[in-house]
C-alpha cells in the first residue's frame, strides 16, 4: 500500500556522494519517488503525480548511510539493548544499512541462527540488515564455521568481533578454505598477547594514570602477518578499526602494491585521543584505544586519501553497571549509530573536506565493503533516504539518544548536524518529531 | 561542561586527595607544615586531639594492606575520629555487590571520611565522582590505586626529603626499581617536580620502566652504577615477587646484583645521600641489610612522619 504512494521531497540540499553531486535547493534538487524507488531528481516524469509533498528547506537529502558495525546485542544481551531499540536507534542516525558482527551469545556461528536473527529483523521496521558471520565455531579460533551455508543464510562476511585466532595455522587455513569461495574475511588487527591486559594506548599518558597499555605494534606486528597471509592465500581481507599511524600507513603501501583488501576507521577514533580519558572516564574505554594525537590526525589522512575505506559506528551498547566501574574494568564500547553523521560531519568540517567526498565514508566506501550496489540518488535506486539538518546544534544525552546504550565521551556535550528523516524503500520511518531532543 | 579536577570542590579548595598531580606547590607546603605540627602529638603522654571528634573514617580496603590501614587508623584515631575497618576483598566486579552499591551502603551509614586502597587505577576517583552526585560532604583519601597513585605516601616521602635536606631547589632524587608497577613512584614524582627538585632519575631494567615517563620530567637510567652518582636521596622500590613469574625478571637474584642496593652502589651518591623505602621491605632483594639498617637509611622515621601527614590530611578535608 505505503510503496505504491508517490513522494516529492523538495527544497533540500541534494548530496550524491557516488556520482560526486552537489546539487543546490531548488527546482533541480527535487527528488521524485515511485513504488519505493527514486524516479527522477529534478523535473517529474511525466505523468508522476506526487501523493505528498515533503518540504526540506535548510536540510540536506543524501542516501541512507551504511554502517559496517554496529551491535544489537541480539541473541543474549537483550539487557544491554535489543533488535527493537537499536534498529530504531539506526534510522534515528540515518543508517538504512548495518552489518552486525557475530559476537552475540551464541554467537552467529550457524546457518539457523543467521536466519533466525534476519527474520526477527525484518518483523521490524528498520534498517537492512548484513549480518557477519563467526569465521570459527564460538569465536574460539580452533575450528572453522561452515561458510557457504552461512553465506547462503544471508552473511556477508567472516569476522572473530575481538576474539583472537592466536593459531596462525587456522588463520591461514580459514583464509585458504574463505578464498575458494571469494568471501571476504572481516579481522581486526590486533596480536592477542601484545595486547593482553591492555586497556589505553601504551604512552606517556597510560603511564601517568598507571593503566595497562596497548602498544601500537599490537596493530602493526597483526598486519603484517596478516598481509602476509594475504599474499600468500590471495584471500579478501577487510581490516576493522585500524587505530594507528603505523598501521594507515602499512595498509596504504599494501595496497598500493594492489593486495584485495579494505579497512575501516570508527567514528570516535577520527576525533577522541588517549588523552580524553581524563581522570579515567570510562565512557573512553574502547578497543582499540583511543591513541596519540598524531595516530589521530593519521588515521584522518587515510580517510582522505581513500587508504581507509569507511567510518563506521562501532555501535556497542554498554549497560550501566559494565560501564560504571574503575577503567580497566569498565566494559568496552560505545553507542555509535546516532554519532555517526555528526562525528563524520565535524571531520568534514575540521578537515575541511567537501561534504560529497566526506560521505563516501559513510556510504559508497561501506557499500563497497560490502559487495552491493554503492547508495546513490540516481533514478532507479531504492529510495532509502537521510535527511539531516547540518546547523542544528544538540546535545548528547540520554534523553536525545534513542539507543539503549548511552555510553559515549560526547555524553553531555554539543554536537553539530541531526537526522530528521529517515526513509527506508520511500516510507518514513523516522522523523526527528518523533523523539524529542 | 566546566572541566574542574575532581579533587576540588567548587571553591578551589581540597575535597579529596586522590593524587599528587595538580597540587600547587603551597598547597603541599602546607599539607607538609601541618604535618609538622602534628609529629609531635605522637610524643605526648596522651597522642590524642580533638580536631575530629565525631567524625566517621571508614577504612576501605578492597586490596589486603595491613602496614597502610593501620598508618591512617592510628592517624584517625589521634585525631580522636571514629575508624571503622573494612576489607573487601574482590578481584572482579562480577563478584557479588558492585563497587559503587558498596559504596552507597556505607554512605548510608553516616560515613564522613572514605579511606581508600584498590588494585585498580582509578577506583577513587570513581567513588569520588559518585558521592559528589549522590551526597556532597563525603571526602575521600586515596590510599593507594593499582599503579596510579598513592598520595599520602609521595606527600610524606616529600616530608621526609624536607626534614632531612631542608630544601628541595638542588637536589638529585633516584627511584630505583619497579617503576612500572610503582604508585608510589608515580607520586613521588610529582610531589618532587611540583616542590621543585631539579633532577628525578628513575632506575630499573627495560621491562620495569613504563613507557614515555621520561614526559613526567624524569630522566631514565639502566645503570644504577651511572644512575646513582652524586645523588642526594635514593627512594627505593618494593619488588613483588609475582613479578618473576612471567617475562619481566629472570630472578630476584639476578635483579638483586643490577638493582639491588648495596654498600658498594651507595658509596657513588653523595656522602650525605638518605636511604628510603616505602616498606614493606624485602631484604635482598632490593636492598641489602647492611644498606637497610645503616646510618643513611630514614625507613623508619618515613613511617613516624606518615602518621603525622596522614592527621594533616584528614584534618585539611574535614576544613573543606
Amino acid at each position: 500500500m505505503n510503496d505504491r504512494i508517490c513522494l516529492t521531497i523538495e527544497g533540500a540540499r541534494l548530496i550524491d556522494p557516488e556520482r560526486s553531486l552537489d546539487i543546490a535547493p531548488g527546482p533541480a534538487s527535487r527528488v521524485h519517488i515511485r513504488d519505493g524507488r527514486i524516479v527522477a531528481t529534478g523535473e517529474a516524469p511525466a505523468g508522476f503525480a506526487a501523493d505528498s509533498v515533503h518540504h526540506a528547506e535548510g536540510h540536506v537529502l543524501i542516501p541512507g548511510l551504511v554502517d559496517l558495525a554496529a551491535r544489537l546485542r541480539e541473541p543474549g544481551f537483550e539487557y544491554k539493548a535489543t533488535l527493537e531499540s537499536e534498529m530504531r536507534a539506526a534510522i534515528a542516525g540515518g543508517v538504512t544499512r548495518l552489518a552486525c558482527p557475530p559476537d552475540t551469545d551464541p554467537v552467529l556461528d550457524e546457518p539457523g541462527l543467521v536466519e533466525m536473527l534476519k527474520h526477527r529483523a525484518r518483523s521490524i521496521e528498520g534498517a537492512h540488515l548484513h549480518p557477519v558471520g563467526a569465521l570459527t565455531l564460538g569465536l574460539k579460533g580452533e575450528k572453522i564455521t561452515e561458510m557457504a551455508e552461512l553465506v547462503e543464510a544471508g552473511c556477508v562476511g567472516f569476522s572473530q568481533a575481538l576474539a583472537p585466532i592466536t593459531d596462525t595455522q587456522v588463520l591461514m587455513r580459514a583464509m585458504q578454505y574463505a578464498r575458494t569461495f571469494g568471501f571476504r574475511l572481516w579481522l581486526q588487527p590486533q596480536d592477542p598477547h601484545l595486547a593482553r591486559g591492555g586497556v589505553a594506548h601504551s604512552g606517556p599518558y597510560a603511564s601517568r594514570l598507571g593503566l595497562s597499555g596497548v602498544p601500537v605494534i599490537a596493530e602493526t606486528i597483526a598486519l603484517h602477518t596478516l598481509l602476509e597471509l594475504v599474499r600468500s592465500t590471495g584471500c579478501a581481507l577487510h581490516f576493522m578499526r585500524l587505530s594507528s599511524a603505523a598501521g594507515v600507513d602499512l595498509v596504504r603501501r599494501a595496497r598500493r602494491e594492489g593486495l584485495p583488501i579494505s579497512c575501516d576507521v570508527s567514528a570516535h577514533h577520527l576525533h577522541m585521543i588517549d588523552l580524553d580519558i581524563g581522570f579515567f572516564d570510562s565512557n573512553c574505554r574502547v578497543d582499540p584505544p583511543f591513541r596519540s594525537e598524531r595516530d589521530r590526525d593519521a588515521l584522518r589522512a587515510g580517510l582522505l586519501d581513500g587508504t581507509i575505506d569507511a567510518v563506521c559506528s562501532d555501535h556497542t551498547p554498554v549497560d550501566d553497571d559494565a560501564k560504571l566501574l574503575p577503567f580497566a574494568e569498565a566494559e568496552a564500547g560505545v553507542t555509535g549509530l546516532e554519532l555517526l553523521l555528526p562525528l563524520v560531519l565535524k571531520w568534514s568540517q575540521e578537515s575541511s573536506v567537501p561534504l560529497a567526498q566526506a560521505l563516501r565514508s559513510v556510504t559508497t566506501g561501506p557499500a563497497c565493503v560490502l559487495g552491493i550496489d554503492a547508495p546513490s540518488l540516481a533514478a532507479g535506486m531504492p529510495a532509502d533516504l537521510c535527511l539531516f539538518d547540518p546547523n542544528e546544534h544538540w546535545t548528547v544525552s540520554r534523553g536525545a539518544l534513542v539507543s539503549q546504550g548511552t555510553h559515549t565521551p560526547y555524553l553531555g556535550r554539543s554536537l553539530q548536524g541531526r537526522v530528521r528523516a529517515t526513509w527506508i524503500a520511500g516510507k518514513r520511518v523516522w522523523s526527528a518529531t518523533a523523539k524529542p531532543g | 561542561m566546566p572541566v574542574r579536577h575532581p579533587q576540588l570542590n567548587a571553591h578551589g579548595e581540597l575535597k579529596h586527595l586522590l593524587t599528587i598531580e595538580g597540587l600547587p606547590r603551597d598547597l603541599i607546603h602546607r599539607i607538609l607544615d601541618t604535618a609538622a605540627g602534628f609529629v609531635g602529638v605522637s610524643d605526648r603522654e596522651v597522642k590524642k586531639v580533638p580536631l575530629l571528634r565525631g567524625v566517621s573514617v571508614f577504612n576501605l580496603f578492597f586490596e589486603n594492606s595491613t602496614r597502610t590501614r593501620t598508618t591512617f587508623e592510628i592517624a584517625a584515631n589521634r585525631l580522636s575520629a571514629d575508624v571503622v575497618n573494612l576489607n573487601i576483598n574482590t578481584s572482579s566486579a562480577s563478584k557479588g555487590e558492585s563497587l559503587l552499591d558498596t559504596i552507597d551502603n556505607l554512605v548510608a551509614m553516616h560515613a564522613d571520611m572514605f579511606v581508600v586502597r584498590h588494585a585498580q587505577s582509578g577506583a577513587p576517583f570513581l567513588i569520588a565522582d559518585h558521592v559528589d552526585r549522590t551526597r556532597g560532604n563525603v571526602h575521600v583519601i586515596n590510599a593507594g590505586d593499582g599503579r596510579h597513585a598513592h598520595p599520602t605516601q609521595g606527600l610524606l616521602d616529600a616530608y621526609t626529603i624536607r626534614h632531612f635536606k631542608g630544601n628541595f631547589q638542588d637536589l638529585t632524587v633516584a627511584i630505583v626499581g619497579d617503576v612500572l608497577h610503582s604508585r608510589v613512584a608515580r607520586s613521588d614524582i610529582h610531589a618532587l617536580s611540583t616542590l621543585g627538585v631539579p633532577e628525578i632519575r628513575v632506575i630499573g631494567p627495560a621491562t620495569l620502566v613504563p613507557s614515555g615517563i621520561e614526559q613526567m620530567g624524569v630522566r631514565v637510567f639502566h645503570d644504577m652504577n651511572e644512575g646513582m652518582r652524586e645523588v642526594d636521596v635514593v627512594i627505593m622500590l618494593r619488588l613483588q615477587n609475582e613479578r618473576m613469574r612471567g617475562a619481566l625478571l629472570p630472578s630476584a637474584q639476578e635483579y638483586f646484583k643490577h638493582y639491588g642496593l648495596t654498600e658498594d652502589k651507595l658509596a657513588r651518591a653523595r656522602p650525605d645521600c638518605i636511604v628510603m623505602h616505602p616498606g614493606p621491605m624485602n631484604r635482598g632483594v632490593e636492598i641489602e641489610s647492611a644498606v637497610a639498617d645503616g646510618p643513611q637509611a630514614v625507613i623508619l622515621e618515613q613511617v613516624t612522619f606518615g602518621i603525622a601527614v596522614r592527621m594533616a590530611v584528614m584534618s585539611l578535608l574535614s576544613k573543606s
